[in-house]
């Protein structure tokens, strides 16, 4: 909504006061099955954060030099998850030429995130709140680095919480939810400093 | 009409999206603290679910396996950007409540699964009613989170006051977090009854 906010705001914003999964509920469906192991949700989570910032910065530039000069607003949809779509074949296609080892690590996930709704989320409130290109930058780095924070947080708490004595019916899903309902309270402890809408 | 009866129950109760496999809970939770803009968000859910999975068993012999996961998005995109323009039309002040979460329909897990594991191996008619029904598997389960979340929060139900004047509204439940939890308590106690049934 503000133009004029400053991008290193938005960037530590987006990653604690209005993280994009535990504010926005963003990326849930990966985040709460693959969460089970550490390893793939580092994995994933940078995987997240790299097409992130590079999805939502060609989506602005997407954006205001096709979408707006020829009045495609009304297919900005399609156009965005074509955009991340291809992005994401691109890239897997590069890291498996320059860094074979980090695409093995990242294995399926990196094809996984053409329907994380986490990305497709970020290039939409980028265009909602008219971000310039740095502030959509910053905002996508930030939102992939608070949604990897959160899921590797959420991994190592879950590994605990495995051992622990719960009721057979809230064991699994039922138990993460409410582990992660408290992990969003924590992360709006965060509000009071810096606020971004 | 057995098998209609058959996919009916699967979708709304053994096999219910959200509940059970726990898909396609990111969009519309955002949107669960008040029961109005559940409720259309919910229908538009269930619309596209069935349109696109109709379309997607009607197409399924002309698209080629290679291509067939991004023609299924753009299915998808299709009949989203169709519930966009109508809820834009009719409906300005709920569209703009929504904000960018009808966009994010698309990425519905439950819509994309269902044209992938139903729609893709059957026909037309029962694809369309499968897409109906896990549309409304997902629409009980959030009218209802909707509803207590708006009780508790603001004492009102579809913005009339029901709760009484001295009574403190829960601020929790119109945050994220209570979103979470209310999700928790449903599974934990829809698990409960199911185990009882199952003895």
């Amino acid at each position: 909504m503000n133009p004029n906010i400053n991008p290193l705001v938005l960037f530590f914003a987006s990653i604690f006061t209005s993280n994009i999964l535990l504010s926005n509920f963003l990326g849930m469906c990966s985040f709460i099955s693959i969460s089970k192991s550490l390893k793939s949700s580092n994995g994933l989570g940078m995987a997240v954060t790299m097409v992130m910032t590079i999805t939502t910065a060609i989506n602005w530039l997407v954006e205001k030099y096709v979408i707006v000069p020829f009045q495609l607003e009304y297919l900005r949809y399609i156009i965005y998850i074509i955009v991340i779509a291809a992005v994401v074949q691109i890239l897997e296609m590069v890291i498996d030429r320059t860094a074979p080892n980090l695409y093995i690590s990242l294995g399926i996930f990196l094809p996984l995130i053409t329907v994380n709704c986490a990305i497709l989320g970020v290039a939409l409130f980028m265009q909602l709140r008219n971000y310039t290109l740095l502030q959509s930058i910053f905002f996508g780095l930030g939102s992939g680095l608070g949604w990897w924070l959160a899921i590797v947080l959420l991994a190592a708490i879950r590994i605990k919480v495995d051992k622990a004595p719960i009721p057979a019916p809230l064991k699994g899903v039922g138990i993460t939810l409410i582990t992660i309902g408290i992990m969003a309270m924590a992360f709006m402890g965060f509000a009071g400093m810096i606020n971004v809408q | 009409m057995g098998k209609f009866k058959e996919v009916f129950l699967k979708n709304t109760w053994y096999e219910n999206p959200v509940f059970v496999l726990v898909l396609g809970i990111c969009s519309t939770l955002a949107v669960t603290n008040n029961l109005k803009n559940t409720f259309i968000m919910t229908i538009g859910v269930m619309l596209v679910t069935g349109f696109s999975n109709l379309t997607v068993s009607l197409l399924k012999n002309l698209i080629p396996s290679k291509v067939r996961m991004i023609t299924q998005v753009l299915i998808i995109s299709f009949y989203v950007i169709i519930v966009d323009i109508i809820l834009k039309a009719y409906l300005p002040d709920v569209s703009k409540a929504l904000g960018p979460y009808v966009g994010l329909i698309i990425t519905n897990c439950i819509i994309m699964g269902r044209a992938e594991a139903f729609a893709q191996s059957n026909p037309p008619l029962i694809s369309f009613w499968d897409g109906i029904t896990s549309g409304f598997g997902y629409m009980i389960v959030l009218v209802t989170i909707a509803f207590f979340r708006e009780l508790l929060g603001f004492g009102t139900i579809f913005g009339y006051k029901v709760m009484p004047g001295n009574f403190v509204n829960w601020t929790i439940m119109i945050m994220p977090p209570s979103a979470f939890f209310m999700l928790a308590l449903f599974i934990w106690i829809v698990k409960g009854f199911k185990k009882e049934g199952a003895k």
